[in-house]
């Protein structure tokens, strides 16, 4: 399974939830916090990301970056 | 009617409308957007058949609506560019022209003014003036208003317009009449070339190399930025006025002094004659910029003539202008006709000898 | 969840350099960020920043030169295709678009709308179809639903008195100088990238000149529509789409093998 990571920008964040429901893998949630203009972000709840960027598509702000393991596993350099 | 357009500066007979046309056209224009309306369609039909042949582009828009948004779009892209229309078409295109003055665009739009108000007539008229002059559209702003008595000036005024726009970011209007648009004069066109490209650094032609991009706008939504925009506006007003340009007319020595512009001065100049012929000391002022208007030279004559006249073809708008200049210095007295009504030389001396009798005036 | 991204983890979607760093004012969830994201892309990813100007409209998206990186004009309420005209007829060769609501594209800008179609202005119309007025607070649309409620429709929109949902697009599909005409929407991400394709395609239709490509795209105003922006989208799913269905009203006419299989 590959794996992925996600970084949202809390302050740019609106905590809409259309990547909460887009994420297949339901890795995301709103947090308990607020920023500093009064929304809830969204952050990673799960460790299961598989780095497919539905988030990243849907986010209108943008304020989602996606991260993946690279597809070919590198055999270790000499 | 064919011609050799390209060539040499022989002098020839042209109608108005087309002799503004074909001038537009050797100025170097780039486009022209407008709509049919009697008594200018000449100038669009004239563009339609010559643009293609001299590698220019014509549109005919769906209305003087779209025209006017058409020649913003084309001057914030940095081309040279023009509309023209008449009365009712130019109240369609007063959104347009706001935008555009405060975009601070430069482009040149003709009003072939005909007989209003509402759908009017198709004869000429002056009805115009305050439309042209003290904005038209909303918010404070200026259009350089030039105001052609000739065929030639139908022509010459459309290098000195475009010259005017492009060196202040401004919209220019040729404020023309039906008469003017129609009539046929020998006129000696300008040459073709001799007005050259400023450099548009502002305009939207795509990034290239530029880091930062361009913005055409007239939206500022913080009042503090909308009224620093409307300072720099209002500064260049104020520079603007040293291109105030007028033709005086035996006014140094004139005990009457009329003030008309466009086909009311081409009357007044006869005006002048039949006065002179009769001892009676009349001078003309014929403004040539309404915008900046020359109140300067008025109240100057004002301090040495004994009573004005001013002759429009409305119910009394350049008066106005002429009354605040004047400043109390003298009686300003108005005569016009409405409608598309032409007063003749003869009704208008008439009105000259009224005032000589009723104002007992002593001349000199 | 404090997250500490491994080194040998690959950036796989970061915001295009063709966005600016301004934070958006839209409302939360709104389409207008998810589509101007993915024109900023197409862009980007085209390599035609340098060559693109963009004419904004009247609507929510009145500022949208704050955060697409292009030279762009701000254009009068519904005349953002005729100043796009202008502007694509005196540079013919820059990719230029105009982007528009409903109110804009379909009201006030309506003949501006078919004749720029009429004379097939070789640009890309983006008509952003949430069926409201979002900016001046939410009222009726041309696009409104029958039945639905706005701010001027306050027991629902009748067709008696208020007329029926105006499909523009279908009006403008009929015209031959539309060139390629289609509907797409922003309400899953599977959607949004078939609007990305769309929009790739017409920039690449705008280079051949062959008249106009239109995009409507379906979609939200959660402030307008009084509901969360999860919400709006199954909306969107729910009752735009079955009005306002997804899909190409009109492409390009392929060219008969015959005529690809001549030599030059």
């Amino acid at each position: 399974m590959i794996k992925g990571t996600v970084k949202i920008d809390e302050e740019i964040c609106k905590g809409c939830e259309l990547c909460i429901v887009a994420c297949p893998q339901g890795s995301l949630g709103l947090s308990s916090h607020i920023n500093t203009h009064g929304y809830r972000y969204v952050e990673l709840i799960k460790d299961n990301c598989t780095g497919c960027i539905n988030c990243a598509i849907v986010c209108p702000e943008p304020a989602i970056t996606v991260y993946r393991q690279p597809k070919v596993a590198k055999s270790k350099v000499a | 009617m064919s011609q050799d357009n390209n060539s040499n500066n022989e002098p020839r007979l042209m109608k108005g409308n087309e002799a503004l046309a074909e001038a537009a056209i050797r100025a170097g224009i780039h486009a022209y957007f407008g709509y049919p309306i009697t008594p200018q369609s000449e100038i669009l039909e004239y563009f339609t058949r010559e643009m293609p042949k001299r590698g220019r582009v014509v549109v005919q828009a769906e209305s003087e609506l779209a025209a006017i948004n058409m020649v913003y779009g084309a001057a914030g892209a940095g081309a040279r560019v023009m509309t023209s229309s008449s009365s009712p078409g130019i109240s369609l295109m007063q959104e347009g022209i706001s935008y555009i003055a405060s975009a601070q665009l430069p482009c040149l739009i003709v009003n072939v003014n005909r007989g209003g108000p509402g759908l009017g007539t198709i004869q000429p008229s002056q009805g115009d003036y305050w439309q042209a002059v003290k904005g038209g559209g909303h918010g404070d702003y200026h259009s350089i208003v030039l105001a052609p008595a000739s065929v030639q000036e139908m022509a010459d005024f459309v290098f000195d317009a475009f010259r005017l726009a492009e060196k202040y970011r401004n919209p220019s209007f040729i404020l023309a009449d039906g008469a003017l648009g129609q009539m046929m004069e020998k006129v000696i066109l300008p040459t073709e070339g001799s007005l050259p490209y400023p450099d548009k650094n502002w305009a939207t032609v795509g990034m290239g190399e530029r880091k930062e991009r361009n913005i055409i706008t007239s939206l500022f939504i913080q009042p503090e930025e909308m009224e620093k925009v409307n300072l720099r506006l209002q500064e260049k007003y104020k520079a603007m006025q040293k291109e105030v340009r007028f033709e005086s007319i035996l006014t140094e020595d004139a005990d009457i002094l009329l003030v008309a512009y466009g086909l009311g001065a081409r009357i007044c100049q006869k005006v002048v004659e039949l006065g002179r012929e009769k001892d009676i000391k009349i001078g003309l002022l014929r403004p040539i910029t309404l915008y900046p208007f020359p109140k300067d030279e008025i109240a100057r004559l004002a301090s040495r003539v004994q009573s004005v006249l001013v002759v429009e073809m409305n119910a009394g708008q350049m008066v106005e202008d002429v009354a605040l200049a004047v400043n109390g210095q003298c009686p300003v007295n108005f005569t016009g006709r409405m409608g598309g009504m032409i007063a003749s030389p003869e009704e208008v001396f008439q009105k000259v000898e009224a005032i000589v009798e009723k104002q007992t005036l002593t001349l000199k | 969840m404090e997250n500490k991204i491994p080194e040998e983890f690959e950036v796989v979607y970061h915001k295009p350099a063709t966005l600016t760093d301004t934070p958006l004012h839209y409302c939360p969830g709104c389409g207008h960020g998810i589509v101007h994201k993915i024109l900023m892309e197409v862009v980007d990813e085209l390599n035609i920043q340098d060559k693109t100007v963009g004419v904004a409209p009247v609507g929510c998206s009145v500022f949208a030169y704050n955060y697409m990186n292009i030279d762009m004009q701000e254009a009068a309420h519904g005349r953002a295709s005729a100043v796009a005209t202008g502007i694509k007829r005196v540079l013919p060769d820059r990719y230029v678009f105009s982007y528009q609501g409903d109110g804009d594209l379909a009201a006030i800008g309506t003949a501006e709308t078919i004749h720029t179609v009429n004379r097939g202005e070789n640009i890309l119309m983006i008509f952003i179809n949430n069926a409201i007025y979002g900016m001046t607070g939410g009222q009726m649309a041309p696009t409104t639903l029958l039945g639905q409620v706005t701010a001027t429709s306050p027991f629902g929109r009748e067709s008696v008195t208020m007329g029926n949902p105006l499909k523009i697009t279908d009006l403008v599909a009929m015209l031959p100088g539309a060139y390629y005409v289609s509907r797409h929407s922003i309400f899953t991400s599977n959607a949004i990238r078939k609007l990305k394709k769309a929009i790739t395609k017409s920039f690449e239709y705008q280079k051949e000149k062959k008249g106009t490509c239109f995009i409507e795209v379906v979609s939200n105003c959660p402030s307008g529509w009084k509901m969360t922006p999860v919400e709006s989208m199954e909306w969107i799913e729910e009752h735009m789409l079955p009005i306002y269905p997804l899909g190409d009203l009109k492409v390009p006419k392929v060219e008969s093998k015959a005529a690809m299989d001549k030599p030059n």
